[in-house]
C-alpha cells in the first residue's frame, strides 16, 4: 500500500506517550465531528453557533497535530473568538424570537434527503479520491517554525499580505456602510 | 494499534476535510435561514484549510506555504462573515425576516 502516507509508519503501544497522543487526537477528531453535526442539524440557530465554536476548537487541535501551533492559536483567535461571536451577534440582532425555533419548518419534502444525498455523494467521492491517489512525497527543504512564516510573509508573500490588509479594510468600511443604510 | 497512529497519516486528514466539506454542502442545501447558510459556508472554508494544512505537513517541500495559505483563508473568511452579517442586518430591517423562502422579491 504505497498510497497511504504515514510518517512515521510504526504504530505506538497504547500505554506509551505516543499512544496517549493518539488517543488525544481521536478525541480531537470526535470534537470536530460532534461540533459539525450540532452546527448543521440544530433546530435553534444559537445552538448551531455553539456547535460551530466547538468544531473550530477541535480544528485548532487538529492544526496543532499538523505541526503548526501558530495556526492553532490563530484558529482559536479568529474563528472561535471573532467569527463565532460575530455570528452570535448577528443572530441576536436579526432574528425574531419565534423564528429562532422555526429552524426547518415548512420546507419541501425533498430538501432533507436531497441535501443528505448530495453531501454523502461528495464525501464518498472525496474520500475515495484521497485514499486511492498515489501521493508523491517531496524532500523537505524549509522548516515549520513561526520565524519562517514571518519571513515569508514579509518577503515572498508581501504583496498578498498588503492586498489582504486592503481587503480587510474594505470589508470593515463596507460592513459599516451596509449596516448604516436604512437605519432611521 | 494502527488506530493510535492515525495522526501521522495523511488520509486521516483528507477524510476529515471531506467530511467537513460534505457537512458544509449539506447545510447549504438543507438550512432555511441565511445565518444557517453562513455557518455552513464556514465549514466549507474550514475543509479547504484542513486539506492545505495536511498537504503542507506531509507532502510539501516548503512547509511555510500551506500555513500562509490557511492564514489568508482565515482572513478572507472573517471578512466574508462581517460582510454577510451586515447584509443580513440590512435585509432584516427591510423584510423583518431572514428566511430564504421569504426573500424572493426578484423572482416576481
Amino acid at each position: 500500500m504505497q498510497a497511504l502516507v504515514c510518517q512515521p509508519a510504526a504504530a505506538p503501544a497504547l500505554f506509551s506517550a505516543e499512544g496517549m497522543v493518539g488517543v488525544i487526537f481521536l478525541l480531537t477528531v470526535a470534537l470536530v465531528v460532534t461540533g459539525a453535526l450540532i452546527a448543521v442539524n440544530a433546530q435553534r440557530l444559537v445552538r448551531a453557533v455553539a456547535g460551530l465554536a466547538v468544531c473550530f476548537t477541535g480544528l485548532a487541535g487538529v492544526y496543532y497535530f499538523l505541526l503548526s501551533p501558530f495556526l492553532a492559536m490563530m484558529q482559536l483567535l479568529i474563528y472561535v473568538g471573532a467569527v463565532s461571536i460575530l455570528i452570535a451577534f448577528g443572530i441576536m440582532m436579526a432574528t425574531p424570537e419565534e423564528q429562532q425555533a422555526a429552524g426547518m419548518k415548512h420546507r419541501s419534502i425533498l430538501a432533507g434527503p436531497l441535501a443528505f444525498s448530495v453531501g454523502a455523494l461528495i464525501f464518498a467521492a472525496l474520500t475515495v479520491l484521497g485514499l486511492k491517489t498515489q501521493w508523491q512525497v517531496f524532500p523537505r527543504q524549509g522548516s515549520f517554525d513561526i520565524k519562517a512564516v514571518g519571513m515569508s510573509l514579509l518577503t515572498t508573500n508581501s504583496l498578498v499580505f498588503e492586498l489582504i490588509s486592503i481587503v480587510l479594510l474594505l470589508a470593515i468600511i463596507g460592513a459599516l456602510v451596509l449596516a448604516q443604510r436604512g437605519r432611521n | 494499534m494502527q488506530l493510535l497512529n492515525l495522526y501521522n497519516c495523511l488520509p486521516t486528514y483528507l477524510v476529515l476535510g471531506a467530511l467537513l466539506f460534505a457537512f458544509g454542502v449539506y447545510g447549504m442545501v438543507a438550512r432555511r435561514t441565511v445565518i444557517g447558510m453562513l455557518i455552513s459556508s464556514e465549514f466549507i472554508l474550514a475543509a479547504a484549510s484542513t486539506n492545505f494544512m495536511a498537504f503542507n505537513r506531509f507532502l510539501a517541500p516548503d512547509p511555510v506555504v500551506g500555513q500562509i495559505f490557511t492564514l489568508f483563508i482565515m482572513a478572507i473568511a472573517a471578512a466574508e462573515a462581517a460582510i454577510a452579517i451586515s447584509i443580513m442586518i440590512a435585509v432584516y430591517r427591510n423584510y423583518k425576516t431572514i428566511e430564504t423562502d421569504d426573500l424572493v422579491d426578484l423572482q416576481g
